[in-house]
């Protein structure tokens, strides 16, 4: 292959541009290698700016749900962002489980968005999914959230109701470690 | 533009020089003898006062970037300390707080100067796309500044921007945790904006040198859009130009100086003087001025990726001018039904940060409840922003390209000097290009 080429009917590589000649070869190659290299080394200096070992090491909390009393909400922060652990009242329930279905923008049931026989604990995550601010408790005209950045309002579930999100409250990934505590994350 | 250099090197020194780098020779030719239309008017003073705000934040930032502390536990109390221990620190911060202001006042100045007369049109587009470049670098500038005292409208303001890459699907989540590096606004994002606050400044530079560059090449635009037919039409930069900018940035400094030594405060938001709290978010969360047309726009649309599509659709817009405008004639002072659409469009303008500055629910007309249009009363800012948005869409849209292709221009002169020589003191022409003499 290699003797082919160089004893073949063009040896000289400035004589034609028409056919590939072993310098043309080593022009590609350099030339990919060069772009590959610069592309592998690009990764480490977009993937700096992910988060860092520490700051997913961070990532899980505890909490004790005695601290919350029935028909009241406590904001604890969780990865940075604030998270709703609301104590429901049999009415603010009711009012959930009636509206499921409703003509909902994020169709999800009451039941999908809590523990399996712990209606009245709801958590989630308490930024806006428009834009990330943290809706108001207990705002709105459906008894939920009203977002004070650009008027969102969400049910007794944490569901999108009106304004202009798309989705409902975020619930995260949580299990119940004991019948008053909870782990997030 | 002229061709050939006139500079002369009058000491050795300069002659030695000019033969390695002839640095002399290019500022010599581009600051001193560069040919300048005869007719500009104070419009045009803008770039030059444009360039003196750059220097004014590059230096101010320089030195509070001395004292300050790109961390969540200490940027909030470093910005304390430079207002108040640090020798006339309280100086430079309101001198680089107000100088962003002041230097969004004079690009928007420049910006509208630019649509007015023409002056995206061939062959300056690249000119004018440079201009749309360092417009995009100046706001993010600005945005990653203003998160860096950390205070509460530092902290939500950052929240909701860096959210708003969030909107585009499938991607939009790993963007807002790779700019956050973490789970949300937290110290990572603190630092790189720090440091890309501390770079973009000088990326800025260097595209303005490229912007001057472009300018060079075809020369300036004038009031009337008339190409430079002969050397009777421009006078050298040097000293006509040099002082009659110098008498502009002197006029300009007294506003500057103004808002720095009398109301320093005017045009910061109270809540800002709060500590971030990512667990509350202030009642009322707008943007600094200079922004309120986009976030009136953003807000007007009632889908999440719709909004910010619009937003950033306003923008790209301005880049794409060029190719939009069908018409010929350079200046709207010949295009009298085009120059009504354009007082139009600044009017609109005004309107958008008017509505961005208030809830979207407020009414515009106060105490009075019409009926619910959709999701708002009829009588709202948010509707009063929808309407301002489709005028603001449809001026790029439709009525440029459209009037360019149906208007009737009035007659344009044969040269700049023209319409002074010939209708001496008479015609509305003349009378226009009398007032704003160069």
């Amino acid at each position: 292959m290699v003797s082919d080429t160089a004893l073949g009917a063009n040896p000289d590589p400035l004589a034609s541009s028409d056919d590939p000649n072993r310098r043309d070869f080593i022009h590609i190659v350099t030339g990919a290698a060069a772009v590959g290299a610069v592309v592998s080394l690009a990764w480490p200096f977009i993937d700096q700016m992910n988060p860092a070992a520490d700051t997913l090491a961070l990532a899980q909390i505890e909490f004790d749900l005695t601290k919350v009393q029935e028909g009241q909400q406590v904001v604890v922060k969780w990865r940075g962002k604030p998270l709703f652990v609301r104590y429901r009242t049999p009415k603010e329930i009711a009012e959930a489980v009636h509206d499921d279905h409703a003509d909902l923008r994020d169709p999800a049931t009451d039941e999908s968005r809590h523990k399996p026989g712990k209606p009245q604990w709801l958590i989630l995550i308490g930024t806006c999914t428009h834009l990330g601010c943290v809706p108001t408790f207990g705002g709105g005209e459906y008894g939920g959230w009203f977002c004070p950045c650009h008027g969102s309002v969400y049910d007794t579930s944490g569901r999108i109701r009106k304004g202009p999100a798309p989705k409902n409250l975020a619930v995260p990934d949580y299990s119940f470690l004991s019948d008053t505590k909870i782990k997030v994350g | 533009m002229s061709g050939h250099s006139t500079y002369e090197p009058k000491t050795g020194f300069e002659r030695w020089l000019d033969m390695r780098l002839p640095i002399i020779r290019l500022a010599y030719d581009s600051a001193i003898t560069f040919p300048t239309p005869k007719n500009l008017n104070y419009w045009w003073t803008f770039g030059g006062i444009l360039a003196l705000c750059l220097g004014i934040q590059i230096v101010t930032g320089i030195v509070l970037a001395m004292h300050y502390v790109p961390h969540v536990d200490y940027a909030f109390n470093s910005v304390e300390r430079i207002m108040r221990d640090v020798n006339y620190g309280w100086l430079i911060r309101y001198m680089h707080a107000s100088g962003a202001s002041m230097f969004f006042l004079a690009v928007y100045v420049h910006i509208f100067r630019g649509l007015y007369y023409g002056s995206y049109k061939a062959p300056r587009e690249v000119l004018w796309i440079l201009g749309c470049i360092i417009y995009l670098l100046m706001m993010a500038t600005a945005f990653m500044g203003y998160v860096l005292p950390w205070g509460q409208m530092s902290f939500h303001g950052a929240v909701v921007i860096t959210n708003l890459l969030g909107a585009f699907p499938l991607v939009g989540n790993a963007i807002t945790t790779w700019l956050w590096g973490g789970f949300a606004v937290d110290d990572p994002t603190l630092n790189r904006f720090f440091s890309l606050h501390y770079l973009l400044p000088f990326v800025i530079a260097g595209v303005v040198a490229l912007h001057i560059w472009a300018l060079h090449v075809p020369g300036n635009n004038n009031p009337t859009g008339v190409n430079v037919k002969s050397k009777a039409d421009t006078v050298p930069f040097h000293p006509y130009y040099t002082v009659k900018d110098s008498f502009a940035i002197a006029l300009f400094l007294i506003l500057f100086a103004f808002f720095v030594f009398w109301f320093p405060n005017a045009l910061l938001a109270p809540d800002n003087s709060v500590r971030a709290n990512p667990l509350v978010t202030p009642q009322h969360i707008v943007p600094e001025w200079y922004f309120l047309p986009f976030y009136a726009m953003l807000r007007s649309v009632p889908n999440k990726l719709g909004g910010v599509i619009t937003m950033f659709g306003a923008i790209a817009l301005l880049f794409v001018l060029p190719w939009i405008d069908t018409s010929k004639v350079r200046s709207m002072r010949y295009r009298p039904t085009m120059r009504l659409y354009f007082f139009i469009f600044i009017a609109v303008c005004l309107v958008l940060g008017w509505c961005g500055a208030h809830e979207p629910a407020d009414a515009v007309i106060p105490n009075v409840t019409t009926f619910t249009l959709g999701d708002y009363d009829l009588n709202s800012m948010v509707w009063l922003s929808r309407v301002a948005t489709l005028y603001y869409l449809a001026y790029f849209l439709i009525i440029t390209p459209v009037m360019g292709l149906t208007e009737t221009p009035l007659p344009i002169p044969e040269s700049i000097s023209e319409p002074v020589l010939s209708h001496p003191a008479s015609g509305p022409v003349a009378a226009a290009a009398a007032t704003k003499k160069g």
